[in-house]
């Protein structure tokens, strides 16, 4: 079993993430995280999947998807094959914000991008270790809220869509 | 209203006449009312067959869909109507069949509100369709239809849905139909890779035991020809999946039988024995290969198939040929060489000889005193012209009929396949009929499989559609006993049945209907049958535990089947 990333590019048609979770649902397979935004060619959009399978699987994961009608190319690419990042927010009491609390965020390169009167909201952006890492020291200030986003990601492979259009 | 702007419902009707559609199998109701009003003023152009059930319209545009190559139309309402249509899409989708069903549904303001007769149909269906999509606007219509035509017949076939809401239906909008011809995300024909022809044609050049398997890919791809001038220069045996059957005459020198579970001895073993494996459009499905861990191990694979997750799913194959097979089968005719693989065609015979001894003899010639299924297909192929279609339900029938029906032409075999859906056969033998009220049409079933879709001799009737129906009655669920008899140790769990008088149903239907019980007169039944002008219904009473052979096991090797 590795971690992959499905990258789909499809067109913005109303039940086309159905027809793509389906896919996974058929199989009896885990998405670990799924994203989607729209993609640098105006109505085109990208889909982040995230998921742990075979190479085997993956093959036919992404042809599976590929042969939806709405999808215009599905690739999967492994850990290595990708520049990627993930978003985590952490909320925590505002008493709780002491020195310590500083220094952590400092020793993490995280930041404060909120501060309300109950509490504040600390953001980290970078992959699922680092987020999980700064998780695990922030629960001794105690955390309210805890989020993380599913993976964005770029190929490094130098190929781009328009080449399928 | 402006006079160039017509309902949405009749734009669904033009729409499909711009489609050069000539059925619409449907049943009418509510939310699809609006169209049926729109149809009154087009029977002149487009015809509307009225099914007892959309189950049976479904699995009737399928049957004419297979018949004639062309896209299957059907209709219903929303809710019941359009769950009902469920299986005849999976089906359609498993068999690659291509069909546009139309489905009616509540107004838009009334979506997810639980209105009455609302079923997320779009959802329900979205795994077993091709594509689908809901309509909510009149001027959506028309492309929607334009599309759904071009994805349903294009590439690899399947069925397509288009729900259209009611307030879409009576809204008034232009017609101006534009056919859909291209569509930038869906590559139905991925382009033909010269060097993969060369790396084919180079290993079966060298391959000193070569075989073709060949399936509906060669039907659907319009490949009938190309495949016999393929067979014919290069010398090799061939042999066909359920739904590839009639591609090629079964008169061909180098056809050696049918593969799979109930399918011939000789292909099956020597799938084990062969060096090079050709499987021209085709899935390997696992009643083809059974246990695909001793499947053809010993084989290099070149797979010609257009749909590529369909390459390695199943089987790895060394050479992969994407493309159409019309045109990949002609350019791998011109590389390979002129052969003759007699002394391994040979071997096919030898074993094809031993199934015929223990097997084939017992079934079509019987000395015991009980019919056998086989014996009556035997009469057909008597009587039978060439161009007759065979339609067939699911169960120990058909793979009898399947085994021993004399195929001679493309498009004469028409059976559920990839689903096994029972119920299948009565309904698709009406579509298949009306394609060409000329052509024989025979619909042999099972008397498990005729009850369900039995309301259907009433679209017979109305319809006069002259269906021969031959019901193999057993009064079992015949395949489920066998099963029961040789891996659940006879234990009958539910699966005998307590049969009404089917002659008498046939003649609550005014259709002619006979009872044979006993050789004497089986013959005569069948010949009369044949040239009886109007559908005709003949029951035959035949072995109750009679089983199907050979066999091979669910989970076991194609090299393990058995004989008896």
């Amino acid at each position: 079993m590795n971690r992959y990333t499905i990258s789909v590019f499809t067109e913005n048609f109303i039940g086309i993430l159905s027809r793509i979770t389906l896919i996974f649902t058929r199989r009896g397979i885990n998405i670990d995280a799924f994203t989607a935004s729209e993609s640098r060619e105006e109505g085109i959009y990208r889909i982040t999947i995230e998921v742990t399978t075979t190479q085997e699987q993956i093959v036919q994961l992404a042809k599976q998807i590929e042969k939806i009608i709405d999808v215009i190319k599905a690739f999967y690419y492994t850990d290595e094959q990708m520049v990627f990042q993930e978003i985590a927010l952490y909320k925590i009491p505002i008493e709780n914000l002491d020195p310590g609390l500083e220094r952590v965020i400092r020793q993490h390169n995280a930041r404060i991008i909120s501060a309300e009167k109950d509490f504040v909201v600390i953001e980290l952006t970078g992959h699922k270790e680092d987020t999980q890492e700064l998780l695990e020291v922030l629960k001794e200030f105690g955390v309210l809220e805890f989020v993380r986003s599913g993976r964005v990601a770029v190929a490094k492979p130098m190929e781009t869509i328009d080449k399928y259009l | 209203m402006e006079d160039s702007k017509i309902r949405g419902a009749d734009i669904v009707i033009k729409s499909l006449i711009a489609e050069n559609a000539r059925y619409i199998f449907g049943y009418p109701g509510g939310a699809i009312m609006p169209v049926y009003d729109a149809l009154y003023d087009y029977v002149n152009q487009i015809q509307h067959i009225l099914t007892r059930h959309e189950q049976g319209a479904i699995h009737a545009a399928q049957g004419y869909a297979r018949v004639s190559g062309h896209v299957g139309v059907c209709m219903a309402t929303s809710g019941p109507g359009a769950t009902n249509l469920i299986t005849g899409l999976a089906d359609a989708m498993i068999d690659s069949t291509p069909l546009v069903c139309i489905t009616g549904q509540v107004p838009s303001h009334l979506l997810g509100t639980d209105a009455f007769q609302e079923t997320d149909v779009v959802g329900i269906s979205m795994p077993a369709t091709k594509w689908n999509i809901q309509v909510q606007k009149v001027e959506d219509i028309a492309p929607a239809i334009a599309r759904g035509f071009h994805i349903a017949r294009s590439g690899r076939p399947g069925p397509v849905l288009i729900d259209i809401t009611k307030n879409a239906q009576v809204s008034a909008g232009e017609f101006n139909y534009v056919p859909c011809l291209n569509i930038r995300s869906y590559k139905p024909y991925p382009k033909v890779d010269d060097r993969a022809i060369q790396a084919a044609a180079a290993l079966i050049n060298k391959a000193e035991r070569p075989f073709v398997l060949y399936g509906q890919g060669v039907i659907l791809g319009k490949a009938e020809k190309e495949l016999r001038a393929f067979l014919d220069k290069s010398g090799i045996p061939a042999a066909c999946t359920l739904l590839g059957t009639g591609a090629i005459s079964e008169n061909h020198p180098n056809y050696v039988g049918k593969l799979g579970m109930h399918g011939n001895y000789a292909p099956n073993m020597l799938t084990n024995k062969c060096d090079v494996l050709i499987a021209i459009g085709m899935r390997f499905d696992d009643r083809v290969t059974g246990d695909l861990s001793r499947y053809a191990k010993q084989a290099k694979v070149v797979h010609l198939e257009l749909d590529p997750a369909e390459i390695d799913k199943n089987v790895k194959c060394e050479v992969p040929v994407l493309g159409n097979c019309q045109e990949t089968l002609e350019k791998l005719t011109l590389a390979v060489d002129q052969k003759s693989h007699e002394d391994w065609i040979e071997k096919f015979r030898e074993l094809e000889a031993e199934e015929k001894r223990v097997v084939v003899g017992n079934d079509l010639l019987p000395t015991k005193e009980g019919l056998t299924m086989g014996e009556v297909i035997r009469h057909i192929n008597e009587f039978k012209a060439d161009d007759a279609i065979l339609v067939t339900d699911v169960g120990q029938h058909q793979m009898v009929a399947w085994r021993y029906f004399q195929y001679k032409q493309s498009r004469t075999q028409v059976t559920s396949g990839g689903l096994g859906t029972m119920g299948f056969a009565l309904p698709a033998a009406l579509g298949s009929q009306l394609h060409d009220y000329n052509r024989q049409v025979i619909c042999v079933v099972g008397d498990g499989g005729i009850q369900m879709t039995v309301q259907e001799l009433g679209t017979i009737m109305q319809t006069k559609a002259p269906v021969k129906v031959v019901l193999l009655n057993n009064n079992f669920l015949g395949m489920v006993r066998q099963w029961q008899q040789l891996f659940f140790d006879k234990r009958y769990s539910f699966t005998e049945l307590e049969n009404p008088d089917f002659l008498k149903i046939a003649e609550a239907y005014n259709i002619k209907a006979q009872k044979i019980e006993k050789r004497d007169g089986l013959r005569e039944a069948v010949a009369e049958m044949l040239i009886h002008d109007g559908p005709y219904f003949l029951e035959v009473a035949v072995e109750k535990e009679d089983n199907v052979f050979p066999m091979i096991a669910s989970g076991t090797s194609v090299e393990d089947i058995r004989l008896s």
